[in-house]
């Protein structure tokens, strides 16, 4: 792998929140890559960094959070030594979002196509009134938006209609990375589907790279390459879809899987995680798994395993896998 | 302008009429139950009852309360507010002649309200807990909680009295007059017959008094606008725009400001009201003669036909400002229609 394999290279990144009650690290130490053309699915419960993460990477931590340290490399540019206008004509342009919920993500007295025209005039000034007019009812004719609806207010637009919506802005400069954060959330199933569909296309016509943000095992299992499963502010695994589905190796990323929902399954009850997620601001030493897990092991508890490589292409950070004091003294 | 925002525009001046017409009783039912009888009032105690009699006869004061109902609401249709009790000239003579001045000072005074409120709260909301933040949010309690003639006379004592930049009192220096007048608002004269001098001379009579009663009122906008702010930049789709690398200005001023207009525009209808009673005593500090000292110079009178008609005619520009305000709602927000 080159590194013009990948678009953008996480590295140690640290994400810290001021709290009354003290600092918490909601992204621990977290590194990850995203290779040009894929969907990179990001999924772990509420509250596990997975949406820190995702605005982190666009520079978009608000007070009272902070990215303390680490590296986020877009392009073979370092995105955290840019200025705050370098950063601000990327956001937009090269790297975008569509956000969670399509209801409350446009101004509401703002027609669509000033949503979109302001858009592509804000990265391209001299772009004329006319043209992004133009292109803006070309975006939205590809998204299957009839164009004249371009003059109405979101608020005169149904739920499926605003996110793509949220997509066409998304996608008016043609950006390299799209961060997709719990885009369909909001959207009942059909529309939904519709939404994942329309994703697929998108994917080749546009040429994207797609970081799929979601608790949805479900959809992440139809749209993505590779899986990213994060724990407690910390990157417990990353596979491939298929290895992850067939073979995961981080206990929790098995619970994970164990607890989704089967039709086949003839279980009468749906599996459970023992226990709760960590509060971050008092996270229990070692692996923050470690008080859940059902091979929990004394090393654990006292030292963070390293994130590695534990077949080809697949990353996790346990124990388990790797060399430690206790697994030298029993073979001794 | 869209057939629903004109369609708005209609029903909610249809909606007015009503209201109107319940404003106006309620002026005449309020001047009937209060006590005292004006002709005993104008004509004092030891007048005999001829005199008494041709009086009310007069006035119409001896025909059944139905009847004066009827003659009063004729009357108000027609502008006509009946005659001045004191000096045999209709009432709505003597609106014309101090309304305007009235008038003047409320849109200096809002004018300068608005924009220092909303641009103060705007800025305040943008540094959230920044030093600039505290001083605008600390300096506009001060000033709400100024008494309006206090601030007015401290203004009078620095750039009047003291540093003499400014006339102290009145609308026009001694010897100047407006040679026609078109609205009464003597600046708006001055512009519009092109003479500077005049407009000169008024201007500077009215910055004092403009500012005395704008400020004080401009207090209770920042915190609304910064209180109003704060919730808008906290919305998602302020953190949309930001993604799409919308600019921190664009993002505050015209996203944000925008969505926080409806409770301004409000709060702006309502201060109009205050803006009006508020000139009274602006008006009594700086000799301005506007409607206030109309109204208290005939309440020492007695004359009631010209208080009623001051009151009636306060009332029905209340009713005409709110009316604005929920015009103005239509253009601010596309979700509000009929």
């Amino acid at each position: 792998m080159t590194t013009n394999d990948i678009l953008y290279s996480v590295r140690e990144l640290v994400v810290e929140y001021h709290t009354r009650v003290g600092d918490l690290n909601a992204v621990d130490h977290v590194s990850l890559d995203i290779k040009r053309g894929e969907v990179l699915g990001l999924v772990g419960e509420s509250g596990c960094g997975k949406s820190t993460l995702g605005k982190a990477l666009m520079r978009m931590i608000q007070d009272p959070g902070r990215i303390v340290s680490g590296e986020l490399w877009f392009n073979d540019v370092e995105l955290l030594s840019l200025s705050n206008e370098k950063m601000r004509q990327l956001r937009g342009s090269r790297i975008s979002m569509i956000f969670q919920d399509p209801m409350t993500s446009l101004n509401p007295v703002q027609r669509v196509v000033d949503h979109i025209t302001e858009t592509i005039q804000v990265h391209e000034p001299k772009t004329s009134d006319k043209a992004a007019r133009a292109r803006a009812a070309e975006l939205v004719d590809r998204l299957g938006i009839n164009r004249n609806r371009l003059d109405d207010y979101p608020h005169q637009l149904s739920g499926g209609m605003r996110q793509r919506v949220m997509i066409s802005l998304a996608l008016a400069l043609r950006a390299d990375l799209v961060i997709a954060d719990e885009a369909t959330t909001s959207l009942d199933v059909i529309v939904e589907a519709q939404f994942l569909d329309l994703l697929k296309e998108l994917r080749e016509e546009f040429d994207l790279t797609i970081l799929l943000i979601t608790h949805n095992i479900g959809l992440v299992a139809e749209l993505a390459d590779r899986v990213a499963v994060m724990y407690a502010g910390r990157m417990a695994e990353v596979a491939e879809i298929r290895q992850l589905f067939s073979d995961a190796k981080h206990p929790y990323a098995q619970g994970l899987l164990k607890a989704v929902p089967n039709i086949r399954l003839d279980d009468d009850e749906l599996y459970k995680m023992p226990g709760s997620p960590p509060n971050l601001i008092t996270a229990p030493t070692g692996c923050r798994f470690h008080p859940r897990c059902p091979q929990v092991m004394e090393i654990c508890a006292q030292q963070a395993p390293k994130f590695q490589e534990v077949s080809p292409g697949q990353l996790a950070s346990c124990w388990l896998y790797q060399e430690h004091p206790e697994k030298a003294g029993q073979a001794a | 302008m869209s057939s629903a925002l004109r369609r708005y525009i209609v029903v909610r001046i249809l909606l007015t009429i009503p209201m109107l017409l319940i404003l106006v009783s309620l002026v005449f039912v309020v001047l009937r139950v209060l006590p005292g009888d004006p002709a005993l009032a104008i004509l004092r105690e030891g007048a005999s009852d001829e005199q008494l009699a041709s009086f009310r006869a007069a006035l119409g004061l001896d025909q059944p309360l139905h009847i004066q109902y009827l003659n009063f609401i004729s009357g108000v249709v027609r502008f006509d507010f009946g005659e001045s009790m004191t000096r045999s000239i209709p009432v709505i003579d003597e609106i014309k002649t101090f309304f305007p001045a009235t008038m003047e000072l409320a849109i200096a005074g809002m004018f300068i309200t608005t924009v220092v409120g909303i641009f103060s709260g705007a800025f305040a909301a943008q540094h959230r807990k920044k030093a600039s933040d505290y001083i605008i949010r600390i300096l506009s309690i001060i000033l709400y909680s100024l008494p309006i003639f206090w601030l007015g006379l401290m203004l009078q004592m620095s750039f009047g009295a003291g540093l003499g930049w400014l006339p102290v009192s009145g609308r026009l220096s001694p010897g100047m007059t407006p040679e026609q007048t078109i609205t009464g608002m003597y600046t708006i004269d001055a512009i519009l017959t092109g003479n500077w001098p005049l407009f000169k001379d008024a201007i500077t009579h009215l910055i004092m008094p403009a500012i005395t009663l704008g400020l004080v009122l401009a207090g209770i906008f920042t915190r609304l606008t910064r209180a109003n702010m704060l919730d808008v930049l906290e919305q998602d789709f302020i953190t949309a725009g930001r993604a799409r690398g919308l600019k921190e200005r664009v993002l505050v001023y015209k996203h944000g400001l925008r969505n926080a207009f409806i409770p301004i525009v409000t709060l702006l209808g309502l201060q109009f009201a205050l803006l009006l009673a508020g000139a009274i005593l602006t008006e009594t500090t700086f000799s301005w003669p506007g409607m206030g000292r109309l109204v208290i110079d005939r309440i020492y009178d007695r004359d009631f036909t010209t208080v009623q008609g001051a009151i009636l005619f306060f009332a029905l520009m209340v009713a005409g400002a709110s009316l604005i305000v929920d015009i103005l709602y239509g253009f601010l927000d596309p979700r509000i229609r009929y």
